[in-house]
This record gives C-alpha cells, sequence and structure tokens, in this order.
C-alpha cells in the first residue's frame, strides 16, 4: 500500500510539476477515430444436423477485417444450437466469440463471451468503458430542493475515480498514434532487470528503429543516464515519493522528448509489481518482466499487474541453471491470471530469446507506424 | 494500491461536483468500491482525512460500498458470484468465468449543504 505518494512532488527531470492539475496545451476530450474501415468478410459456415427431435447445430464463423489503414481483425464465432422439438421451441444458443484486436491506434480490447439466451441474459460486458466522465444529477434529492425548506442535497455523481488520469492516457495515445509511434509500458518489481534488458535491447535494436526512454522512479536519473550511454534519447521522470508514473507525467515527457515519425517509445515504470497496473500511460502495452530469482507464484500473489500487461517477458534464463526456478509453474501461474498472456523466456545478460521479443517488437511497431504528413 | 493519489482524484472530483451544485459544504462522500478492485478501503479512509483537510469536505463523512464481484460463467451460462478476479465458478469450479461487475472504483454520490 503507497499512502504517502505525495503527488505534487513529481518532476520531470529538471522541471518541477505541479501536483496533479496540469494545463496542457492540448485537448483531453476529442477522441478522433480515424479508421478507414473496410471489411472484408470470410464466413465458413459448418453444419452438423442430428435428426431426429434434436437438431444440433455447429456453426463455425471465421471473419478477417481489414481495414484500410492497416488494422487486421480476426473474430471467430462457433455457434451451437439445441432445439427441442416440441414447437414450443426452447432454443439454448452458445455463442463464444473471440476477437482479437491488433490495433495500431489508441484502442486494444479482446473479448471472450458466451450467451445463453435460455439462461437469462443478465450479464454486464466485461468492457472496460471509457466514455466521457458521466455526471448524472437527475436523480436524488437535488431535483427537489426548495429554497428554505431543506438544506441538505445529495448529488448523484457516478463519476470513476480513475477518470482523469484515463483522459490523459487517452490523449498520450492519440499523441503516440499520431506519429505512428509504438510505446511499450514495462513494468516489474524493483530488481528484475528492466533497465539492463532495456539497455540489451536498445543496442541490439537502435540500428532498425528509432528510439527514446522515459524513465521512471522515484529518485536518481541513474537509470536514464545508462540509457543514454547506448546514444539514444532518455527522458527521467522523478515521481518523488509516488510509486509509479501516471498519465499526466508521460504527457510531460512526451512535450519534452519530439519523439521521431514511426519510432519506438519504451517507458520503464517505478518498480512496483501493484501500483502501476491500475494507470493506463497510453501505451499500447503492458510489458510485465518477472526474473527467475523470483518466485513463482509472483503471478498469483500480484495478479492485477499480470492481469494488466499483455506479454511476460521471464528474465534472467541464464541463471536457470543454478536455481530451483519452475519455468512451467510459473508460465501456468501467469496464464492463471491472464489467459491472454504471451510469454517469453530470455536472458538480457546472454541474450538468449532476445530475438524473439525483437520480433514481436517489430511486427507491432510496423502495425502503428504511419506515413508521415 | 494507489490510494492516496486515487483519494486526490477523488477530492478533485468532489470539490468540482460541490462547486457546480452551489455547495456551501460537504457532509457525505459515498463511493463505490468494487470487491475485486485492489484498494484497500481502510487505506482510502485514512488517505480521505489526509486530503480532505482544509477543503470544502473537511467534515465529510466517508463511506464506502463494497460493489460484490460478479462474473459470467461460459459453462453454467449464468451470472455467478466471483470473490477473486481471475477466480473459479461455485457452481461447475472451472476457471471460465468472465470478469462483469466488482472492479468498480467510482464517486458514488455527494451529500452537500
Amino acid at each position: 500500500m503507497c499512502t504517502v505518494c505525495g503527488c505534487g512532488q513529481a518532476t520531470v527531470e529538471g522541471k518541477k510539476v505541479e501536483g496533479h492539475d496540469h494545463g496542457h496545451g492540448h485537448d483531453h476530450h476529442h477522441h478522433d477515430h480515424d479508421h478507414g474501415h473496410s471489411h472484408d468478410h470470410d464466413h465458413v459456415h459448418d453444419h452438423d444436423h442430428a435428426h431426429p427431435h434434436g437438431h444440433d447445430h455447429v456453426h463455425a464463423h471465421s471473419h478477417e477485417h481489414d481495414h484500410g489503414d492497416g488494422h487486421v481483425h480476426s473474430h471467430a464465432h462457433i455457434h451451437g444450437h439445441d432445439h427441442g422439438h416440441d414447437h414450443a421451441h426452447a432454443h439454448g444458443h452458445a455463442h463464444v466469440h473471440t476477437h482479437d484486436h491488433d490495433h495500431g491506434h489508441d484502442h486494444s480490447h479482446s473479448h471472450d463471451h458466451v450467451h445463453g439466451p435460455g439462461c437469462g441474459h443478465d450479464h454486464d460486458h466485461g468492457h472496460v468503458v471509457r466514455s466521457e466522465d458521466a455526471i448524472d444529477y437527475g436523480a436524488g434529492l437535488a431535483g427537489v430542493h426548495v429554497p428554505g425548506l431543506a438544506q441538505e442535497r445529495i448529488v448523484k455523481i457516478e463519476r470513476d475515480i480513475l477518470g482523469k488520469n484515463d483522459g490523459l492516457a487517452r490523449a498520450n495515445r492519440r499523441r503516440l498514434a499520431e506519429k505512428g509511434v509504438f510505446a511499450l509500458n514495462l513494468v516489474s518489481s524493483p530488481g528484475s532487470g528492466k533497465t539492463t534488458l532495456l539497455v540489451k535491447a536498445i543496442s541490439d535494436l537502435k540500428e532498425k528503429h528509432a528510439i527514446a526512454v522515459v524513465e521512471g522512479d522515484q529518485q536518481t536519473s541513474n537509470d536514464a543516464e545508462r540509457i543514454r550511454a547506448t546514444g539514444v534519447r532518455a527522458i527521467q521522470v522523478n515521481t518523488g515519493k509516488g510509486c509509479h508514473l501516471d498519465a499526466s507525467m508521460v504527457g510531460h515527457a512526451l512535450d519534452d522528448l519530439d519523439l521521431e515519425q514511426n519510432s519506438v517509445l519504451f517507458i520503464e515504470n517505478v518498480g512496483n509489481l501493484v501500483c502501476p497496473a491500475a494507470f493506463d500511460l497510453g501505451e499500447a502495452h503492458k510489458v510485465v518482466v518477472l526474473s527467475v530469482t523470483e518466485g513463482e507464484d509472483k503471478p498469483l500473489k500480484y495478479p492485477d499487474m499480470f492481469a494488466a500487461a499483455d506479454l511476460m517477458l521471464l528474465n534472467k534464463a541464464d541463471l536457470l541453471p543454478h536455481l530451483d526456478f519452475d519455468v512451467e509453474a510459473c508460465i501456468a501461474n501467469a496464464l492463471k491470471v491472464n489467459p491472454r498472456l504471451q510469454v517469453m523466456t530470455v536472458s538480457a545478460r546472454s541474450g538468449e530469446g532476445m530475438a524473439v521479443f525483437y520480433a514481436w517488437i517489430a511486427a507491432r511497431a510496423a502495425l502503428a507506424a504511419r506515413p508521415a504528413n | 494500491m494507489h490510494e492516496m493519489s486515487l483519494m486526490e482524484s477523488v477530492l478533485e472530483i468532489v470539490e468540482e461536483e460541490a462547486r457546480k451544485a452551489g455547495a456551501t459544504k460537504v457532509k457525505a462522500v459515498r463511493l463505490d468500491i468494487g470487491e475485486l478492485s485492489h484498494v484497500e478501503p481502510e487505506a482510502m479512509r485514512f488517505c480521505f482525512d489526509a486530503v480532505v483537510r482544509g477543503t470544502i469536505a473537511a467534515e465529510a463523512a466517508l463511506e464506502i460500498v463494497r460493489v460484490p464481484g460478479q462474473g459470467w460463467c461460459m459453462d453454467c451460462c449464468e451470472t455467478v458470484a466471483l470473490s477473486e478476479r481471475f477466480g473459479a465458478c461455485p457452481k461447475c469450479g472451472n476457471h471460465r468465468v468472465q470478469m462483469t461487475s466488482g472492479d468498480d472504483m467510482r464517486v458514488a454520490e455527494l451529500e452537500v449543504e
């Protein structure tokens, strides 16, 4: 728990940042989705009818959507129908939708839904709804307040506590997308080897990609200096007592970084496996780094972070011969918390497995890239 | 998690809404905090007392309503209670449950005068 994160103490290298109230020169409440959508659907239906008095339909649909802007979505639907044949038609439908979107723009989600109309349709879809802050004054006593009669009023608000951060993150994401920048938010506990891994990756990738780094730490600019030694631009954000980067800190860093078109931005978060999970910075993916000198059960102990991440790098693999670390068990734990998590076993020191990570970056950076204006 | 900076955000929302409502004093703040959101209500109370000092909400009571965790079990085809984010379905024991509520963190309402 972080009960003492003086929010006014963050500094973006060389500058004092005023608390959490920043006058940005940009507009945070815009939603610009400029997708050129043209969908191509390919459906494959397989029907399997088992008569008599019992119908079994299995439909497998597979859609490929190709948006004009280089986004490819693929949807796979499997519908299973079961008909009881008494003309009262009790239908039980089971739909399984798997959406996997890899977007170069400012949203990405994946859903797994099972719908059963026969068994009550009263569920919410687990979407993260990032609408404008909803303010509802409609209900409550405020509407019937008569001066002189009642002094107390209830004001209905229903505002998301993280709404402001999410709004700033959206603005960051839009800025990054406009420049075709592919941004990763690296999170881990302290000492997992994030900075060493970054230094290695930058040294290997800097010929191929323009790279910039935002370094988050409570104090010191040691890490930014290590990164700068590789020859790429790095900006240190000191969070003071804060235990995570937030979207406004990253927004300020972006002001100063002047990112190159179609570059790769690494954001190294504060070493902390808890707090950074909740704060969207505008990145394309959170990448969680776990080292084999930590426990296999870390994903279970700190599920939020592993749930929020899209990729896990199991680092320091060169030490495995000296340890009792059970790689399989660790990966199983991570997948239990997040079945969609991709896992790569790497060693920043020996370079083992790093090529797979680089290929992962290259594929996604290519999707994020935009032609220069 | 990060209760202090969350509470700073709560205060910002409270001050803004109280101003819009033309209030002179905030008497109570109600938060909806999901059981599956990973904040500690006790830590939030502690931080609330710290951040409201000297503000329009200085004397406000903090009410925290816990929103129960729920998920949609893909095997049972129904909404089931969920005690942890990636927990098993209490009916069938499978892990094919998609969380549908319980990670909320909202300022729900204010009582003002």
